[in-house]
Order: structure tokens, then C-alpha cells, then sequence
């Protein structure tokens, strides 16, 4: 993984960037020293490494603004970071460029429930917008695995998802407002408690922009009431095809589960071994189908879900009979990394979508690449939504297993790719992912992204190397090359 | 002043008449079935790009929820094969037009509190900017956070940013059943104020809005015409059991007058969804020239041979004039629905009605209503002129002005799409 060149112009002013930095946040709101600087050196995508020239902790909006705006006249990089458990290496720091963290922009500032919602600042936990309004039975629906840690401004770089997505949506169907700075120091600010935005959907383009457009220094979110019950059902098939068809025909039948998530043999072993969540261990795909809402509606669609998985040649089913034993079910699923990391000594988490259709497919192809490269593969699937999760087992101390893990894992996504999906569901391109992103993009569909990068930012300054596999310079994306003398246009009615 | 209609049949034709309109320097009106040409501010073109010769379903698959179609596709074709397999688009789009037309304008209905609105159905889109190249964004699968979301930006875009050529929607299984909750009486406060307790129930309210009674008493359902008063709704939908659960459950708590079932209340959630009673939403004008049979094709027209149809732009938008009132739309926190329209009844004769829980407020005004409208919106939020005659909505921000820092940004976006500025100009905002 190529990232680009440190300009070592701007490390040799590295003294005098810190001094104008120290001049904006004060005291130990400037990291230099190196043993301090670990702290940052990767996110959750523990691979790639790389110290920050210099990190700062800004506390305050005007901080922000002026450091970005300090950045941009000095020409130096700025790689903003939340909690840094992005999984694809989008807070990777660059030798060359000031990491600033907003970390410190932890406060819940309104709880709005005449209107259903909450701002706060970036550096609130996913899990603390939920906790701070429970009492009054609300939450905050997107539930990434890791929204324990998650900061809710990460979640806006990454659009994060989690298992009540397909029902409740991404990060981006829950924002209602956003401020944010401009590279240049600017403050914006979008939407706010009303529910359209008004002008350019700019906030859209904001949210999965993966740290590329600007920083985020207060966000707006929808809070929901909590369903009155929920319920999950144990399905196992015999095959991973007929758990699949169990999902399709589940969702013929009109019925969007609040979670639909599967596992495979090796994924449903390691959990099982891990949690003891009860899982069978005679059945090739396991299914969890949640359903939420209130009771007479949830016992309603528990009956029709387990008679559409009778159709379907389920060979296994339970249905919790209380809340201890639906967390239960939960427990295996949501402990799978872990459990895989078990059994191996190191495992590489891929993320890909693909339409569901193609699972038996994307599955056995799978399994060839497998044999073929001598890695195995447990897979986990937001079955819903065709998010897929195959976690291949390597050993980082064997020579070559990492590169060969890191090969397999790119085959994986080109190949949902070519059976007409996408290369991330919700992890995000980041480093990881960037060298592929033309084998789902042409050359046009990336020039297009980069111009409206270039809006934002127009010296390339925030976020640099992650999301787009070549660097171009925006005055080059800018030329126009259409001339008379290339018209062609001979086809169209008209008078 | 339009002059031409540029008719393409497939995306590549669409690429080359921006082309050619890009190398003659002349704006295009992008037009789709002409339905929503009263929305927005005129756009000042010699041309226009009619894309309704790109039509067609591409793929359904309602088994992934997700439908591809040709942008210029009838919304009736999509509407009754969706239907057919019990399914829909869940942001509740008002009826006819193309799907380019409904992605472009970015609208919704009554269930965007609870289903969110076009932004938010739309997955994948292809086009062509206003630099002639043909390109893609977004995917065909209902999850992905690969690149920008483009389609989001698409959404709502009026046509100012690209031609779209093919969209990709997700789309939602149908409600098996519908039943509305009503109450009758209720002045606009303690209405908004009943709204939000029922939003604040998990019954998973899908539709909450508050008619006043001058407004109720022209519906054409009879129940809430004949109440007397002011009518609030509440609706409840899904599972047949599931609505039954809850509407036992909420009327109960909500201590509700009346319930609708099924048909009376598909009736009246259409008549909040066009309007109720203000008039028709959004005026329908046809093509300024509907595009002939083939002929004999010769070159291209050039700005200096470009004819003039003298009576093309009048009249479009509904055909108001004079003192007739204007409608508009405005977006608001739930909670000040009310107060806004109480701080415009001060100064201004209007005839206002809520949705979504009251954060979306139609009102129709006298002309020349918009600076009073928009300077009671201190809690935030944003009015636009829905209906008014085309002369005022080229004369006036039929959108909310933006602050400068936005409006910068949103011409550099504008820009990196459309740098001369051929696609729509002044749609949205002037100069944009």
C-alpha cells in the first residue's frame, strides 16, 4: 500500500507548523513527543502504520477552524480522527501531516424530545446518544458492533451501519443537522432539526465521506422510540443456498426483520466454542431473524417466519421465549471476530455487498479461492441487507501469510463486484480498499468524485491518499475538452 | 423562449446533446414528462432535453429490494408493477411524472417522518454532467458506503448538477393494511402537541398531520368533512394484526374520536399528500413543444438559427394569476410549526395545514409574501415556493436563500459538475 510521498519541505518546517499550532490550542493540546504520538499511529486496521508529524486536541469550534485554516496556508496535511476504530484504515496518520484528533468534543449538548432529537458534539460514543435518552425509552438506530467505542463524528465519515439497518437505515437516513469546517476555517452548517435540508444535499455527500470534505464539529440525529418487544428465531439449513432462499423468501413476503444476520460451519463453530450460545453444530448456515414491534405484531410475523423457513428446508428452529434467550442468540453473532481470532492467530476482516441472489455464488467461489491459496474462511453476513463479513484465518508470524491474506481478501471484493455489488458496505474504502476502487469505478465516475472533492478542498490537503487511487491535482480535473470539431449528433429528433 | 427540443433515445445520445450544447455554449431545460416544470425558479434556455425517450425498467428484483430504471420512465409504469408484487416506494411520491423528475426534485409524502424521503430511496445513479461525460455513483445494492453518495446529492438537485439517465431505487414491501386515527377539535397547538405524543409512542406512527378546520371540512372523506371542526391524523400501518394491536392500543391512549379503515384512510393521506385542498401542489405544464414525429435531419441548430415559439413559456405553472395565493412549502422543527404560523397570521391572511408531526407546513399567502414568511422561521428550517405564477418565480428565491458560506460551496459544487453552467441554469437559485 502506497501512500504518497512525505514532502519533506514541509517536515523540515516541522518546528515552526508545531509553534503555530501551540499559538491555536494550548498546553498539551499539542502532541510532538513520539512515545505519545503511538497513541496514534493506526486505527482499527492495525496493519498500516505510521506516526503523525504532529497531533493536535482541539477543544472548541474556533480551535478547529483556525488550525485547518492554519493548515491550508501552510500547505501542510490534516488527517482528522474520532475514537479510530474505522476498519479500513481512513484515520491512518501521515508522516507528513497533522493528525487532529476531536476526541475532546465529548458533550451531549441538546436533548430534543419534541422533536425527536439530539445534538451533540463528534466525540460522543454511538452507544452514549442511546444511553443518554433511554430513560425516556428513545435510541439511536444505527448500532454498529463497535458503537460501545465509536465516536458519532466517525460514524459520519464512515456512514456506519449495524444489524438494524436494513429496517432503520444507515448513518446517513438518522442525520438531521451537521456543522462543520471547511479546510479554509470556514464554519457550516447543514439541516438542522427540520427534516430537509434545503439547497444542494450537501449533508449526503458529507456523511461516508471518510474525513475528505471537511471536519465535523456538531451533529444532529433522529432518536426513535424503542419497540415494545423484540423476538429472534433460530433458523439452521442444511446448505448455505437454502438459508439464503429462506432470506429472499422472507422478504418476498413482505417482511423486514429489525436483524437478519447469518453465519457459516466454521463461524457458528468458533462462536459456539467462544459463548456457548446454544447454537446447533450439525447445520451448515445458521440464521438469527429478529423481529421487532409491538407484541401482537412481532408473535404475528414469528409464526410467518418460521413457516417460510419450513419451506425452505430449515432442519433447525428455536424461537427465544425470553429476553435472556434472544441475547443469547446475539451473543454468538455479535462475538464472532472475536471467536474467530480464537482460533486463529490473526483473521482479516473483508467487507464487501453483493446482491443476495448471488451468495450461493460469491460462497462457493469462495471457498475455491480457499483451496486455492491454502487460507481458511469463516463468513458472517448482515444477510439482510447482502453485506457480506468473511474473516480469513492467517498467521502474521508466517512469512507471506499476511500478503497472501491481503490477496485473497482483494479477490473477495472484486469478485462482489463482479457479481454486481460493492466493494464496502459499511468499513469504507480508506487505505484498504483504494487500489480497487477501479474495479468498481471508471476513470469519469472517479474525475466526477474528485472535482467535488476539489469544492471542498481544493489543495487536497484533508485526508490525502485514502479513497481514491490516484492523486490528481484539481486544476487537471478541471480542463474542459469538448470542441466543435468533435460534435456528434446525428441521431436526435428535433426541430 | 424555448426553442428546441433535443429528444434523445438512449444515454449516449443524451451525452452527445449535452455535447453539442456544451460546444454552442447554450443552456438546456432538462425536462422529463414536463410534469414538475412549475417547481422551482424558471430556467432561462434556448433548449430543451427531453428525456422522456429514456424510459424503461432495466431490472426489479424484489427480492433485493432495489429497481433500475431508465430516468425518464414513467412513475405510473414503476407504481403498478411494484404494486403488483406488493411493494412500493416507501417516501410516499406524489403521482405521475418520470423517476428522473421525482429523484430530481426530491420530493416526498406524508410518511417522510417515518420513511425519510427521495434522498433516501435513491441508491445508484447514472448520468451525464455538464461536461458531457457520462458517469456513475452509487450502486445497485441497498447497502454501500463505497465513494460519495452521489445520488443523495443527486436527489433534489433540479436537474442543476447532471442529465440523469438511470436510477437506482430501493424499494420496500407495501403495508398489508392502513387505519387512521382521528381527533376532532383541536386548535393547531395542542393538535402538533397530540402529533408528537403519538410520534413519541413505539406504535411506529407512519403518517401525522393536523388539517385546521376550513381545510377538513373540504375533504372528500366524510368523516373528517363532517366533523365540524379541525380534524388530526394519525396513521398506523403493516401487518393487518399488528394495525389492529395498535390501533386499539393508541386510540385508547390518545383518546381518538374516530378511526378510519383502510380505504377512507388511503383517500385521505393522499389528500395530505397533494395539498389537501390548497390547491393542486404542483401544476402540470406540457412540454413548450412537444417534440415531433421524426423528419429529415439536418445539422444541429446554432444559437443565430435558433426560431422563436412565441407563446412557449406563458402561461406554464398552473395557469394563477393576478391576486391568487401562492402556495409554499415550509420545513421546520415539529415543535414550531404552530408559533411559525402564528408569527405569519400576524401580518398575512393565510390558510395553513401540518404534516409530519408538524414539521412541514402548507400555507398559501397573498403574492409578495416571502420575506414575512421566511423571517418567522427564527427556530430554523426553510420555505419554498411551491406555486406561483412563472413571472414571480423568476423574479423571486423561490428556495430559502442560503448564507453566503453555503452558497459559495454550493456554486463550487455546482461548478465541479457543470462549469459552464449549461444544465438548468437559475433553477434553484440565480446564478446557479
Amino acid at each position: 500500500m502506497k501512500m504518497p510521498v512525505p514532502d519533506s519541505g514541509v517536515i523540515a518546517r516541522r518546528r515552526e507548523i508545531v509553534e503555530a499550532l501551540r499559538a491555536i490550542v494550548p498546553g498539551e493540546g499539542v502532541i510532538v513527543d513520539e512515545n505519545e504520538l503511538r497513541a496514534y499511529e493506526c486505527d482499527g486496521l492495525t496493519a498500516y502504520r505510521q506516526l503523525p508529524m504532529v497531533a493536535v486536541l482541539p477543544s472548541t469550534v474556533e480551535q478547529v477552524s483556525q488550525v485547518l485554516k492554519t493548515c491550508k496556508a501552510m500547505g501542510v496535511k490534516v488527517v482528522p480522527r474520532g475514537a479510530g476504530t474505522s476498519l479500513s484504515g481512513g484515520a491512518l496518520p501521515l508522516a507528513d501531516g497533522v493528525l487532529l484528533g476531536m476526541g475532546k468534543f465529548k458533550r451531549i449538548l441538546d436533548i430534543d424530545y419534541a422533536n425527536r432529537c439530539v445534538t451533540v458534539q463528534p466525540g460522543v460514543t454511538n452507544l452514549g446518544i442511546s444511553n443518554a435518552v433511554a430513560h425516556e425509552g428513545f435510541y439511536y438506530a444505527p448500532d454498529p458492533s463497535s458503537q460501545i467505542a465509536c465516536t458519532i463524528g466517525g460514524n459520519i465519515a464512515e456512514n456506519s451501519g449495524g444489524v438494524h439497518c436494513l429496517k432503520y437505515g444507515l448513518t446517513t437516513n438518522n442525520v438531521l443537522g451537521l456543522e462543520m469546517v471547511l479546510i479554509d476555517g470556514t464554519v457550516i452548517r447543514l439541516g438542522g432539526k427540520h427534516l430537509d435540508a434545503g439547497g444542494y444535499d450537501l449533508m449526503g455527500i458529507v456523511t461516508g465521506s471518510e474525513g475528505l470534505l471537511g471536519v465535523v464539529t456538531e451533529v444532529t440525529v433522529r432518536i426513535l422510540k424503542k419497540p415494545a418487544t423484540a423476538r429472534a428465531v433460530l433458523l439452521g439449513f442444511p446448505s448455505s443456498e437454502q438459508g439464503g432462499d429462506c432470506v429472499a423468501a422472507i422478504i418476498a413476503a413482505g417482511i423486514i426483520p429489525g436483524g437478519m444476520e447469518m453465519m457459516d460451519r466454521p463461524a457458528i463453530h468458533a462462536a459456539e466454542a467462544f459463548v456457548h450460545a446454544g447454537y446447533p453444530l450439525d447445520v451448515e448456515a445458521l440464521l438469527i431473524v429478529e423481529l421487532d414491534g409491538p407484541a401482537a405484531e412481532v408473535d404475528h410475523l414469528i409464526d410467518r417466519v418460521e413457516a417460510i423457513a419450513r419451506t425452505k428446508g430449515a432442519c433447525y428452529a428455536r424461537v427465544s421465549k425470553s429476553e435472556e434467550e434472544r441475547l443469547a442468540f446475539w451473543a454468538g453473532r455479535k462475538a464472532a471476530f472475536p471467536a474467530v481470532g480464537r482460533i486463529s492467530p490473526d483473521y482479516y476482516c473483508m467487507d464487501g455487498t453483493i446482491p443476495r441472489k448471488a451468495l450461493p455464488l460469491v460462497l462457493q467461489r469462495m471457498q475455491e479461492m480457499s483451496d486455492r491459496c491454502g487460507l481458511r474462511v469463516a463468513n458472517v453476513f448482515h444477510a439482510g441487507d447482502g453485506n457480506l463479513h468473511p474473516l480469513i484465518l492467517y498467521d502474521a508470524n508466517k512469512p507471506g501469510e499476511l500478503e497472501a491474506a491481503e490477496e485473497f481478501g482483494n479477490d473477495i471484493l472484486r469478485l462482489c463486484v463482479e457479481v454486481g455489488g460493492v466493494l464496502t458496505g459499511e468499513h469504507g474504502v480508506g487505505v484498504e480498499k483504494r487500489d480497487l476502487m477501479t474495479d468498481q469505478f471508471d476513470e469519469a465516475d472517479l474525475q466526477q468524485q474528485q472535482r467535488l472533492k476539489c469544492a471542498f478542498d481544493p489543495d487536497g490537503l484533508l485526508n490525502p491518499g485514502k479513497v481514491f487511487p490516484t492523486l490528481h491535482r484539481c486544476a487537471e480535473l478541471g480542463r474542459l475538452h469538448v470542441h466543435q470539431g468533435e460534435l456528434r449528433f446525428p441521431d436526435i429528433p428535433r426541430f | 423562449m424555448t426553442i428546441t427540443t433535443l429528444k434523445p433515445e438512449t444515454p449516449a445520445q443524451a451525452a452527445d446533446a449535452v455535447r453539442w450544447a456544451l460546444s454552442a455554449d447554450e443552456p438546456l431545460e432538462i425536462v422529463g414528462s414536463g410534469s414538475r416544470r412549475g417547481l422551482g425558479r424558471p430556467v432561462r434556455a434556448g433548449h430543451a432535453l427531453d428525456l422522456s425517450g429514456l424510459s424503461g425498467v432495466i431490472a426489479y428484483e424484489p427480492e433485493e429490494l432495489v429497481l433500475t430504471a431508465l430516468a425518464g420512465t414513467p412513475m405510473d409504469l414503476i407504481r403498478s408493477m411494484l404494486a403488483e408484487r406488493g411493494q412500493h416506494l416507501a417516501f410516499e411520491p406524489p403521482e405521475g411524472g418520470t423517476l428522473g423528475g421525482l429523484v430530481a426534485s426530491g420530493l416526498a409524502g406524508p410518511r417522510r417522518i417515518s420513511a425519510g424521503s427521495a434522498r433516501d430511496h435513491t441508491l445508484g445513479i447514472s448520468g451525464i454532467s455538464g461536461r458531457a461525460e457520462a458517469y456513475k455513483g452509487g450502486g445497485k445494492v441497498v447497502k454501500n458506503v463505497t465513494g460519495y453518495d452521489l445520488p443523495k446529492l443527486m436527489a433534489g438537485s433540479f436537474g442543476t448538477l447532471t442529465a440523469l439517465t438511470e436510477i437506482t431505487v430501493k424499494v420496500l414491501p407495501a403495508p398489508e393494511d392502513t387505519a387512521t386515527l382521528l381527533l376532532f377539535g383541536l386548535d393547531d397547538r395542542a393538535a402538533v402537541a397530540m402529533l408528537d405524543r403519538a410520534l413519541r409512542s413505539p406504535y411506529e406512527v407512519s403518517g401525522a398531520a393536523h388539517l385546521p378546520a376550513g381545510i377538513a371540512a373540504r375533504s372528500q372523506v366524510a368523516a373528517v368533512a363532517g366533523a365540524g371542526g379541525a380534524a388530526t391524523l394519525v396513521r398506523l400501518e403493516g401487518f393487518g394484526p399488528s394495525v389492529a394491536a395498535r390501533v386499539t392500543m393508541l386510540r385508547e391512549e390518545l383518546r381518538a374520536d374516530a378511526v378510519l379503515g383502510r380505504d377512507e384512510s388511503l383517500a385521505l393521506w393522499r389528500e395530505v399528500r397533494d395539498g389537501a385542498g390548497l390547491g393542486e401542489v404542483v401544476a402540470d405544464g406540457p412540454l413548450p413543444n412537444p417534440p415531433p414525429p421524426l423528419a429529415g435531419e439536418g445539422a444541429l441548430p446554432t444559437p443565430a438559427q435558433s426560431p422563436s415559439t412565441a407563446q412557449a413559456g406563458e402561461g406554464r405553472g398552473g395557469g394563477n394569476r393576478g391576486d391568487t395565493p401562492h402556495l409554499w412549502k415550509l420545513s421546520v422543527p415539529p415543535s414550531t410549526g404552530p408559533s411559525t404560523v402564528d408569527a405569519i397570521r400576524r401580518t398575512l391572511d393565510v390558510e395553513a395545514f401540518y404534516d409530519w408531526g408538524g414539521g412541514l407546513v402548507w400555507l398559501t399567502a397573498p403574492p409578495d409574501s416571502g420575506a414575512t414568511i421566511r423571517s418567522a422561521l427564527s427556530a430554523g428550517g426553510h420555505a419554498t415556493l411551491v406555486r406561483a405564477p412563472e413571472a414571480v418565480r423568476a423574479a423571486t428565491d423561490v428556495f430559502q436563500p442560503l448564507p453566503e458560506p453555503l452558497m459559495t460551496l454550493s456554486r463550487r459544487v455546482k461548478e465541479s459538475f457543470d462549469p459552464k453552467g449549461i444544465l438548468n441554469p437559475g433553477r434553484m437559485y440565480a446564478g446557479l
